[in-house]
């Protein structure tokens, strides 16, 4: 120790006093869970795709979604996006309109014609039952996973619900047509015109190692009225159904739809497209709690569709309908009052909800579990039959397209572990990207892209696609409204603000380290990091 | 305005880098070969502004010089803080004499490189604020008034908090330091005396006045950039918030620095030759109490009966900011 008194260090360099021992606490990189991801019914992992398509790779973008949905053109125009009604940036300034851009990448994989590969085969079989979009979704899945997969259809056309139940302005079939054959590509077998009368049977001959039913819920629920004359009474499914195949429906006059959810608005604007003089849809519960989706309500109204909320029919006297006028009560549920009203109808459809049709287990010798009339799965989604599963709206679920393909995808997932014998790989829950944990003035100030409209008139009088397309400039920008929630996006935040330079940049897509030998625990980092992806944790002294 | 974000981009020039924007209008703060002038293991506070502050305008003003740079230090937080002997943070030929003599020295620097015949190396005097605006004001006016080649950094964080937060004549009013209690009738600094020197640097007339905080780094380097590019005296104010002196969280410099602009008590401006040339806007107006109240340096105006009147004298100050320097734009950004 040759040095002067009270000095204990070589003349030279700041970096041999390692700041690192003042900390409390310290810095951790971690990713957080978007909202979006949380909130999707299929799983997706939005705010990755969103990450790749705002560098222009599209392609890569696309793959990420085709990872839980083989369905991007489609999902991009049907799919209800919960995802948006979460979307953090909603509380900055609008939701990124992420539906648009899934479109948008589900558009130019056709224009591009981007395919998948299957799986190396496994040599096990796997049948599904029902080409709608959760069958065909497990189909999917389990190709790439490498299994021969045959889907029995019982209908001329595969796409289930997706095709004879969404009208053509909501669902061009040329996109269904695609993403359909894309699967088909796979080397999915789909035998069209094949309904499934013995299941036992059907099982047998086919030797399968595993079966995904998807039936769907194929007939309607009709509510029995009193009825005196001659008005004819249709039922929502078969009405869409005439629509699909174009076969003469008499959807004339004066329209009056009885229901409150989706598909009572498609009827009634497929209606006024048909050239009705009038479409009414009598709804039982008010317009807040009523089932459909606000945004085709308000399509509908645009179009000239008429609300009655709150009414109930309860006579039908030739053609005149005996409407009661109901009040809310708590919750749901909705009073009678006593007071009637009248409303003329031409033709009234049914569009009260739909039930399953099971008489394909009669042959079964053993009984299939039931509960409120959709079919029990435990926790693998396997129903009471060894290796039978089952999903999709046949089911205890949200009934809608989107939670199909992932109960599709979550099915494919189970079935592949009950033939590979692997067991669940245990996993972590992930913490949410709440807000509080982003600094959001990071973020440009940029308003929502509105989709193009078609007008009014001009949608009313044919089936021509409603929602218009973005095109990549706005893709782009809307893309790039993403905030990222809680997964680094290589801002160099963290990097800079640093007063004490111990934040390692690793260069693109390695992220950051931290210099834990002078990282003094300040916080700024985690304080600045626009997404929330840096959190502080108490040091162990 | 000064600087003109760029935006769209998710994130546009709001942070410090982006995958998105081309390399060339990145900030030197992203690049993985920044000169990092100021070099880890010094001793400042947690979150220390004045630390960040300088390395932001020093590693811009080296990457502009192709790091032929040269630094006279006024004594203070920043000298003590990075050379405490026998040790150095800094990375550049760095010079420190006494507390009020930078702006002589690097006069001194800029007179031998001239003799030399040595143009390429540009020279930098800095300090913080009581250095700066107190005790070396006599050398920074005389250095403003010969034109000498030199930028001089002030590093402002409203007191002298090396020695214990006492009061500078950069301390706003009402401030609570170690030699302005909140006792008496008028708590805290007086009102009605103090300085803004970099209105005074403009009334010498020299090439370029501008102020900057460490929460826009853009428009921080934009102007050290530009500063070291021009021949003659050039003077740049940086607001550096202290977490020690002011009481407020280690996490929060960066987010004070950016409400003290954005509630119009700090403008941000560029002016050349004593004219204003550009002023970055508010980007969303605040109120000034939303800055104060995470200080505790103000707390004696909060509490169960919070001193309005002081407060509305404040917030008259960034009204009149706002006024002189038209820091609201009435366009939408």
């Amino acid at each position: 120790m040759n040095k002067p008194f009270a000095i204990t260090l070589d003349v030279g360099s700041s970096l041999a006093n390692k700041t690192g021992s003042w900390r409390t606490q310290r810095p951790v990189y971690l990713n957080r869970k978007p909202p979006c991801n949380h909130q999707c019914p299929a799983g997706e992992n939005i705010q990755r795709w969103l990450y790749l398509a705002e560098e222009h790779q599209y392609e890569a973008a696309w793959r990420v979604i085709m990872e839980d949905n083989p369905f991007p053109a489609v999902m991009g125009r049907v799919c209800y996006h919960s995802c948006e009604k979460v979307c953090n940036r909603g509380q900055v300034d609008l939701p990124v309109g992420i539906n648009s851009v899934e479109r948008f990448l589900g558009d130019q994989a056709i224009k591009h014609d981007w395919q998948v590969t299957p799986g190396a085969p496994t040599g096990k079989k796997v049948l599904v039952v029902g080409a709608g979009p959760s069958g065909l979704s497990a189909a999917y899945h389990l190709a790439r996973s490498g299994h021969a997969v045959t889907v029995l259809e019982a209908n001329d056309k595969a796409g289930g619900m997706l095709r004879y139940g969404i009208p053509k302005y909501r669902l061009p079939r040329e996109k269904l047509n695609v993403e359909i054959a894309r699967i088909k590509r796979l080397g999915v077998d789909i035998q069209l015109r094949t309904r499934v009368t013995d299941f036992a049977a059907t099982l047998a001959a086919g030797h399968y190692d595993a079966c995904y039913l998807a039936l769907g819920l194929q007939r309607p629920r009709l509510e029995s009225l009193p009825q005196q004359g001659a008005l004819p009474v249709l039922d929502a499914i078969s009405v869409l159904r005439a629509v699909e195949l174009e076969e003469s429906v008499a959807l004339l006059g004066h329209v009056v739809v009885y229901g409150g959810g989706n598909t009572a608005i498609d009827v009634a604007r497929s209606a006024i497209r048909l050239g009705a003089l009038s479409a009414t849809v009598v709804v039982l519960e008010a317009r807040d709690q009523m089932p459909a989706h606000p945004e085709e309500v308000r399509e509908g109204l645009e179009e000239g569709i008429t609300l009655l909320n709150l009414r109930k029919i309860i006579q039908i006297q030739d053609h005149t309908l005996t409407l009661e006028i109901m009040v809310s009560g708590e919750g749901r549920e909705t009073l009678p009052t006593g007071q009637t009203e009248a409303l003329h109808a031409d033709v009234l459809v049914q569009a009260l909800g739909q039930a399953g049709d099971y008489s394909l287990f009669s042959s079964l010798p053993q009984e299939v579990t039931m509960q409120n009339g959709a079919v029990l799965v435990d926790r693998n989604g396997m129903t009471s039959l060894a290796g039978v599963f089952a999903g999709g709206d046949m089911t205890p679920s949200a009934r809608n397209a989107t939670a199909a393909i992932g109960a599709g995808k979550k099915a494919a997932r189970h079935i592949d572990r009950f033939l590979s014998g692997a067991v669940e790989s245990a996993c972590l829950p992930q913490e949410l990207a709440d807000i509080r944990w982003m600094n959001t003035r990071y973020y440009s100030e940029a308003p929502r892209t509105i989709r193009p409209i078609l007008d009014v008139v001009r949608r009313t009088s044919g089936f021509a696609e409603v929602v218009g397309n973005l095109d990549e400039d706005t893709a782009l920008f809307e893309a790039r409204r993403c905030m990222s929630c809680g997964n680094c996006f290589e801002c160099d935040n963290c990097y800079g603000v640093c007063p004490d330079n111990a934040v390692i940049k690793l260069g693109p897509g390695n992220r950051f380290k931290i210099n834990y030998d002078y990282c003094k625990g300040c916080g700024i980092c985690a304080a600045e990091c626009p997404c929330g992806a840096i959190r502080m944790e108490t040091e162990q002294i | 305005m000064s600087h003109q974000p760029v935006k769209f981009y998710q994130t546009g020039t709001f942070t410090v880098g982006n995958r998105l924007l081309d390399e060339s209008i990145r900030s030197v703060q992203a690049t993985k070969t920044r000169s990092n002038s100021l070099n880890s293991g010094h001793r400042a506070c947690q979150g220390c502004g004045e630390a960040l502050g300088a390395r932001y305008a020093l590693d811009a003003a080296m990457d502009v010089s192709q790091r032929q740079l040269i630094a006279a230090n006024a004594t203070g937080c920043l000298e003590v803080f990075s050379t405490p002997y026998p040790e150095t943070s800094w990375q550049l030929p760095w010079i420190h004499s006494l507390f009020g003599n930078a702006a002589a020295v690097a006069t001194g620097i800029a007179a031998a490189l001239r003799a030399k015949g040595r143009s390429d190396v540009r020279v930098i005097a800095q300090g913080g604020d009581g250095g700066t605006t107190d005790i070396g004001f006599g050398c920074l006016s005389g250095m403003f008034e010969r034109n000498d080649d030199v930028l001089y950094l002030c590093y402002d964080n409203e007191a002298y908090m090396n020695t214990g937060v006492q009061r500078s004549s950069a301390t706003p009013p009402a401030v609570r330091t170690a030699t302005t209690m909140p006792l008496g009738a008028e708590p805290g600094n007086p009102f009605g005396q103090g300085k803004f020197v970099p209105t005074i640097a403009m009334a010498h007339r020299i090439p370029y006045v501008a102020t900057a905080t460490v929460a826009d780094l853009f428009d921080l380097e934009y102007k050290v950039k530009k500063a070291i590019q021009i021949r003659g005296a050039k003077y740049l104010h940086i607001f550096v918030p202290c977490p020690l002196g002011w009481g407020a969280a280690s996490s929060d410099t960066i987010k004070l620095a950016d409400m003290a602009k954005e509630c119009g008590l700090f403008p941000v401006f560029e002016a050349e030759h004593g004219k204003v040339t550009g002023v970055s806007k508010i980007r969303k107006l605040i109120p000034v109490e939303d800055y104060l109240k995470l200080q505790r340096r103000y707390a004696h105006l909060f509490g169960k009966a919070p001193a309005t009147d002081v407060i509305s004298k404040i917030q008259a100050r960034a009204d009149e900011n706002i006024r002189t320097y038209g820091l609201l734009d009435t366009d939408v950004r």
